[in-house]
């Protein structure tokens, strides 16, 4: 396919000061804005705003498991769709699931398995929906993220509030929370899901981490762990009530 | 009674809980000695436990609980019965009140008609047994249901009653409170009216402290006196 719009292709990420083109720090995050229970009709949801990133998480359930033939007679199922609307990014996305949402729906789901107390609701499902409104590059970590503040909205009994973060290279330094111009013109990325504001290294299970960044950009998020549990800048999170 | 009526303290998934030396209850985990919230709601000391108090969620069944149903299919020996909950609840033909021959079900209840029942047993499965054979369980042939979220019932019903006692003697009608959030209401419209809104104001600020003047200020108002 041909550019349509001619980009440059060389572009000074980081300025002398380690500034990125934003302003931000290397390990700093855009600002966050969540809001809970935004739909009626939904037993739980949340609006997260994330940079330029705006998603939609909405979660039903427990509920019947169909079909009955994925019931689990002990334990509950955690489903996820994760989806692209069309109006998303610049280019329209060709609607529907494809290999990238149908991959990033099976391990948002197999991240929420481990932090949901299943074996509470044998033989349902909480079902999970997460709408990427508009698209800045770590979608699927604003939803991780909208996802876990729906579930709670949701009322579903869970060890932690599961919450995502990217990371990537850009001009040879790791940086965190890469935006749509660092993720396609840096030089690598990566994301991971974790739970709630515990320190990443205190001797919790291995399933916690679903992918596993290098030492360098653990050693970031930990920092901007930590600035945030001493309150830096915790993301407002509000809650407007069910009805 | 403690001091949790006095310091509502919200609680998110994953937070610390303090126990002050009681023991942890619903709601809780406890992983590494430490004791974890795992539901969004207040914490509360009750009965040497603290637990907490979900501010929303869906209703799971247990044994003796009251319930609201409604009808959604028909077996020749029972009804499926939908509780407001994750799983339907099947009738058994002689857990109803009347001598059901074999195939005539729908000659007693048939698909959306509403029934008071009480929950017999709930096994580790969740699969639960319902029964109409108690005093004041039956099909329903007249009123209203309210639905509300099944975590504010407890509201609903007040201390040892109080609650909806008060809302009975101000507006005349009968009523029946469901476990599973769901109310039946049933009476003059006019009353049912006040006595439905009267449900919804707790439902809506069921964490508000002095909910039960709030709504006798309502009710009392309402129809223009203080009940004696």
């Amino acid at each position: 396919m041909v550019d349509v719009e001619p980009v440059e292709k060389e572009i000074q990420l980081l300025d002398a000061n380690e500034r990125r083109l934003d302003g931000r720090a290397l390990d700093e995050l855009r600002p966050i804005k969540i809001e809970a229970g935004v739909l009626r009709r939904a037993d739980g949801s949340a609006h997260v705003e994330w940079g330029g990133n705006r998603v939609l998480a909405a979660v039903y359930g427990p509920r019947e498991a169909h079909p009955r033939h994925l019931q689990d007679p002990a334990r509950a199922l955690v489903q996820c769709r994760y989806n692209m609307a069309p109006f998303s990014v610049s280019d329209r996305k060709r609607p529907g699931p494809d290999r990238r949402s149908v991959e990033i729906s099976k391990v948002t789901s197999e991240a929420f398995s481990a932090v949901v107390f299943t074996e509470q609701f044998p033989r349902t499902s909480v079902d999970v929906f997460i709408e990427v409104l508009q698209a800045d590059a770590g979608t699927r970590c604003a939803g991780i993220t909208a996802a876990a503040v729906a579930l709670a909205d949701a009322g579903i009994p869970m060890r932690d509030l599961v919450t995502a973060c990217a990371s990537g290279k850009i001009a040879g330094k790791v940086a965190l929370d890469l935006n749509k111009e660092e993720d396609n013109f840096g030089d690598a990325d990566d994301r991971a899901a974790d739970w709630g504001d515990r320190p990443l290294a205190d001797g919790r299970p291995p399933h916690r981490r679903r992918v596993r960044p290098s030492d360098e950009a653990l050693d970031r998020r930990h920092q901007a762990d930590l600035r945030d549990a001493e309150g830096g800048a915790p993301p407002a999170v509000l809650h407007r009530g069910v009805r | 009674m403690d001091s949790s009526a006095a310091r509502r303290e919200l609680v998110i998934p994953g937070d610390v809980i303090e126990t002050h030396g009681l023991k942890p209850g619903e709601g809780t985990y406890v992983e590494g000695g430490k004791v974890f919230a795992s539901l969004l709601g207040i914490r509360s000391e009750h009965g040497g436990y603290v637990d907490v108090i979900p501010l929303t969620g869906r209703y799971i069944p247990r044994a003796d609980d009251d319930v609201v149903g409604q009808v959604v299919d028909l077996g020749p020996s029972h009804w499926l019965v939908d509780i407001n909950s994750p799983y339907p609840a099947p009738l058994h033909a002689t857990e109803s009140p009347w001598r059901v021959e074999f195939g005539e079900t729908s000659h007693f209840m048939d698909v959306g008609d509403s029934l008071l029942a009480r929950v017999i047993s709930v096994d580790e499965t969740k699969r639960v047994q319902i029964t109409m054979r108690d005093q004041g369980l039956r099909r329903l042939t007249g009123g209203q249901i309210v639905e509300i979220s099944y975590s504010k019932v407890p509201r609903v019903i007040g201390k040892s009653g109080s609650m909806i006692s008060m809302i009975k003697s101000y507006t005349k009608t009968q009523a029946f409170v469901g476990q599973n959030g769901r109310i039946w209401v049933d009476g003059d419209p006019k009353d049912v009216i006040h006595a439905v809104r009267a449900v919804h104001m707790i439902d809506e600020n069921a964490q508000a402290a002095g909910l039960t003047d709030a709504v006798e200020d309502y009710l009392a108002g309402a129809y223009g006196r203080k009940e004696g």
